[in-house]
């Protein structure tokens, strides 16, 4: 088991966000989180890479308790995450972008080898590599977010809405590289609103609503859920 | 208004301007770099400095060199400033990562809201300056003559003192070297990084406590520098000295656009050409009303200041 959250409750303020979220991911699985919007899939993802502090249960990684660690040792330790919203820094260059990504590592070579590795999933990247980050468009943001958080050769790839504000097309080109992403060696937990998408491509999958994870299931078999069909694939 | 002043002494005005504009852009960093990673006007700034001056005077005089003593020649000049460079730098340095360790981390650690900052910003201030006064007994203290008076250049009637060239010299590659380390090294892009987007930072696995120490840090080892210069300009020190000058030096950061290094810059020196030939204009009494109705003016205008806000950050 590479990431398991047991029993995770998390505050905002009064307000609880997270009741009791239990889930796991194995090592070289494509894991997909879905729900509606305010379901706490985000929150999820902040409590596991570590930008909101959880209320109460216990996070592991790679047999390790990571449940009070600060985000950005946790980075170190091989969880990346690639924010909701992209978080791409509008002021640094794509490339600075890219190495900010490897920002924890040291290994000169190795980063060298992952950059073109990038630039070659990414094309669009490599045509825009000295441009500013705040003058892409919303799909090569999206890119760029991608690109820089494998910089960091994560063991676990979190991605928080990969297909946010793009076009059909974009979309599956997006999630067809997670999947190359993934057939390369790298583990994925990814939150999607687009269900269909992210449930044809995952592994296996955790349906949330209000805080509380109702399904969990291989990703093909909730595909042909009656009451998710209805819920999220809108279709009766 | 003495326009034949202003119009007669242009040149020289211009030099003066320029350096007491580099002093001012030095310390005026100290609050742009805090501000652009922690929006978070530091108001111990102005003690960091004047810790500096501090911290140069006593080695000069540790090493036998008072206010009353006779002016070294001037290999041992440069020696005295070099190493006077070295230990205001050291001292301020320090002095603005403890504020920040004993005053601000305490309050990050609990969240507390941005008005507590600038509540414990000013209390710092305060702290500092009454210590060194209780330390010092609050009188002046004066600064051993260093540099020879005479022109190293002289051009019907244009004259720039040895130490006007070397503040300027000084301050701009000391500032040169500041932009070259945060534009291109790796602890320069975290700095950058935490300024535009802290979270974001942090999930890359920027450690974002040190980065803020090492702003604090940075600001405060130009600091040092500026307060080496300001001894030698004003000849004395005390242990309120921080107080106008810091004030003016935050006011260039607003001028250039706080958060903006060079915007720093650019803020620094405009402020000292305006009080350079305001005071000739209007009479030296004037030149902080001077200063300060510029800023206010152009603020009007450029609300972010010159060349606007933010560290780094390209205005797209």
């Amino acid at each position: 088991m590479l990431l398991e959250l047991d029993n995770v409750t998390l505050h905002y303020g009064r307000i609880q966000a997270l009741h009791g979220i239990s889930l796991h991911v194995d090592e070289g699985e494509v894991v997909a989180l879905i729900g509606a919007n305010g379901a706490g899939k985000s929150t999820t993802m902040r409590a596991i890479s570590g930008l909101r502090p959880v209320s109460g249960g216990r996070i592991r990684f790679a047999g390790a308790d990571i449940t009070n660690l600060r985000a950005d040792l946790r980075t170190v330790r091989g969880i990346c995450q690639s924010p909701e919203g992209r978080g791409i820094f509008p002021g640094m260059t794509v490339r600075e972008n890219l190495d900010m990504g490897a920002y924890s590592r040291r290994d000169t070579a190795e980063i060298a080898k992952d950059l073109e590795r990038v630039l070659t999933l990414f094309p669009r990247l490599r045509e825009r590599i000295r441009q500013p980050g705040g003058t892409l468009s919303g799909g090569e943001q999206q890119m760029l977010a991608v690109g820089r958080a494998l910089m960091s050769r994560p063991k676990l790839l979190l991605l928080d809405e990969p297909s946010m504000g793009l076009a059909p097309m974009l979309i599956q080109q997006i999630f067809s590289i997670i999947t190359e992403i993934n057939e390369q060696g790298t583990t994925v937990l990814v939150v999607e609103q687009n269900a269909q998408q992210a449930l044809s491509r995952a592994h296996r999958a955790y349906v949330m609503e209000t805080g509380h994870i109702v399904k969990e299931g291989p990703g093909r078999a909730l595909l042909t859920d009656p009451a998710v069909k209805e819920a999220y694939l809108g279709v009766a | 208004m003495h326009f034949d002043d202003l119009v007669n002494g242009f040149p020289n005005l211009t030099t003066t301007g320029l350096t007491q504009g580099a002093i001012y852009a030095l310390i005026a960093l100290g609050y742009t770099l805090v501000y652009g990673v922690l929006r978070l006007i530091n108001f111990a700034h102005s003690e960091v400095f004047m810790f500096g001056t501090f911290g140069a005077m006593w080695t000069w005089g540790w090493l036998g060199f008072g206010s009353t003593s006779g002016r070294p020649g001037l290999g041992t000049a440069i020696m005295l400033i070099a190493l006077g460079l070295v230990v205001a730098a050291v001292v301020s340095g320090a002095t603005a990562v403890v504020v920040e360790l004993v005053a601000y981390r305490p309050l990050r650690r609990r969240n507390a809201p941005p008005l507590a900052f600038l509540i414990t910003a000013i209390g710092a201030s305060f702290v500092l300056m009454e210590l060194m006064g209780a330390a010092t007994g609050r009188i002046q203290f004066g600064m051993p003559p260093l540099l020879p008076s005479n022109p190293v250049i002289n051009v019907g009637g244009w004259r720039i003192t040895p130490l006007q060239l070397a503040t300027f010299v000084v301050a701009l590659v000391v500032m040169f070297a500041l932009d070259t380390f945060v534009q291109k090294t790796r602890f320069g892009r975290g700095i950058r990084a935490v300024a535009q987007d802290a979270n974001t930072a942090a999930l890359m696995g920027v450690n974002k406590g040190k980065v803020i120490a090492l702003v604090f840090l940075l600001g405060g080892l130009l600091a040092g520098v500026a307060a080496v210069f300001h001894n030698m300009k004003t000849g004395n020190t005390r242990f309120n000295v921080g107080f106008l000058i810091g004030l003016k030096a935050f006011a260039a950061a607003v001028l250039g656009g706080i958060g903006n290094l060079r915007g720093a810059l650019v803020g620094g020196l405009l402020l000292g050409l305006v009080e350079s030939y305001g005071s000739a204009l209007f009479g030296s009494n004037w030149t902080n009303v001077i200063a300060f109705v510029v800023l206010v003016v152009l603020l009007m205008f450029r609300p972010t200041g010159l060349l606007g806000e933010s560290l780094g950050r390209a205005r797209a």
